[in-house]
């Protein structure tokens, strides 16, 4: 069996999916919050996972239930307004549609965004997303496919109504 | 990272979610390293410092330095021992090593003697520790033959066992088993390489 790596590899092999993930599940204000406290979590724990295990779909999982609950804190105690951080840069890299996908995947309801995030984001086979929203393999894939069908329409939507706008 | 699905139209879809600005991770990853310090969850930190003997990598624990390494040890494959010997929750983290990197300097630099940094010695045990907890009282400039060594450890008959000793030395340079040589003068071998040791041994002697 392999041995355990140090956890500085864990980091940098599944630092940018997993900050994926909690931009898709938690939108790009929180998600930096998320990222933290999921690898956190995942250092503490991280000498009883057993040898040998995935360790892609175990930070999943955590970064799934520290998204619960960021919402949770989120919805006891409203942003104040007048208080938003401003931030310093855009998302990604200037004009790569990055912003717009990541409002987009913002949309959806909450199922399909963690199914979107964690089966194509994360690559975490239906029956282990399942696993985590509940249901049966089918309904996360359903809510997967919803998902992907929303965005399409969404997206195509947006570049529209832009082209609309720009030409008089 | 691999992405089990095959739906090559979603992943065009998806494509502008993977960029990550640049620096970000290392933001983020600075910051967990600083909040596992604090919630003492980093057991091993680490950080390399270039030195005029190569690079070396300083590993410490929350007790002290655990581990000085050469450049032909491969870091990577000290750092996996490590992690399989003492734990494996390290991160990359300068803070802890700060005050070893700036003591390793100022004893490059000509302008430090002696080391003043906790050490531990988890990674030793038995006659080996006995040892390494000799050596720091061999003075800067000074050399001990193995036989010396092995008498002052308590073991006058164990000079091979020094020289295991020293040849498994997790803390070499700070923990100064280059001051430990053959009864005939010549400077038997050495972790980091003979030039190494004799380096160290002219610097001590300028």
């Amino acid at each position: 069996m392999e041995p355990k790596k140090p956890f500085e590899l864990v980091v940098r092999e599944h630092g940018p999916t997993v900050l994926r993930v909690c931009r898709a599940v938690l939108g790009a204000h929180d998600a930096e919050d998320g990222w933290s406290e999921t690898f956190l979590s995942a250092l503490k724990a991280y000498p009883e996972l057993p040898a040998g295990a995935n360790v892609q779909a175990w930070l999943v999982t955590i970064a799934h239930r520290k998204s619960i609950d960021i919402v949770r804190a989120r919805n006891r105690q409203p942003l104040p307004v007048d208080e938003l951080p401003v931030r310093p840069s855009g998302l990604g890299i200037p004009g790569d549609g990055h912003r717009e996908v990541l409002d987009a995947v913002g949309q959806l309801p909450p199922k399909q965004r963690q199914a979107v995030a964690y089966h194509y984001l994360a690559g975490l086979p239906y029956k282990d997303v399942a696993g985590l929203l509940g249901g049966t393999p089918d309904a996360a894939r359903r809510a997967g496919a919803d998902g992907v069908k929303a965005l399409r329409t969404i997206l195509v939507d947006s570049s529209e109504s832009y082209v609309k706008e720009e030409t008089p | 990272m691999t992405i089990h699905h095959d739906e090559p139209d979603v992943s065009a879809l998806l494509a502008p979610l993977e960029s990550v600005e640049p620096g970000l991770m290392q933001r983020l990853h600075d910051r967990l390293a600083a909040a596992a310090a604090e919630q003492d969850t980093l057991d091993i930190a680490y950080r390399t410092v270039d030195s005029p003997i190569g690079k070396l990598l300083l590993a410490a624990t929350e007790r002290g330095m655990v581990r000085v390494a050469f450049e032909v040890e491969d870091h990577d494959a000290v750092l996996q021992r490590l992690a399989e010997k003492l734990s494996p929750r390290i991160l990359f983290s300068a803070s802890r090593l700060d005050p070893a990197a700036r003591e390793l300097d100022e004893y490059f630099a000509g302008t430090r003697h002696r080391f003043d940094l906790p050490l531990d010695f988890s990674l030793s045990r038995g006659f080996r520790l006995s040892v390494l907890e000799h050596l720091p009282q061999i003075a800067y400039g000074h050399t001990e033959s193995y036989a010396q060594v092995a008498l002052a450890a308590g073991s006058p008959r164990a000079v091979r066992a020094v020289g295991t000793a020293c040849a498994t030395n997790p803390l070499p340079v700070i923990v100064p088993c280059h001051r430990v040589v053959k009864s005939d003068g010549s400077f038997g071998n050495y972790l980091g390489g003979t030039e190494a040791k004799r380096a160290l041994l002219a610097l001590e002697a300028a």
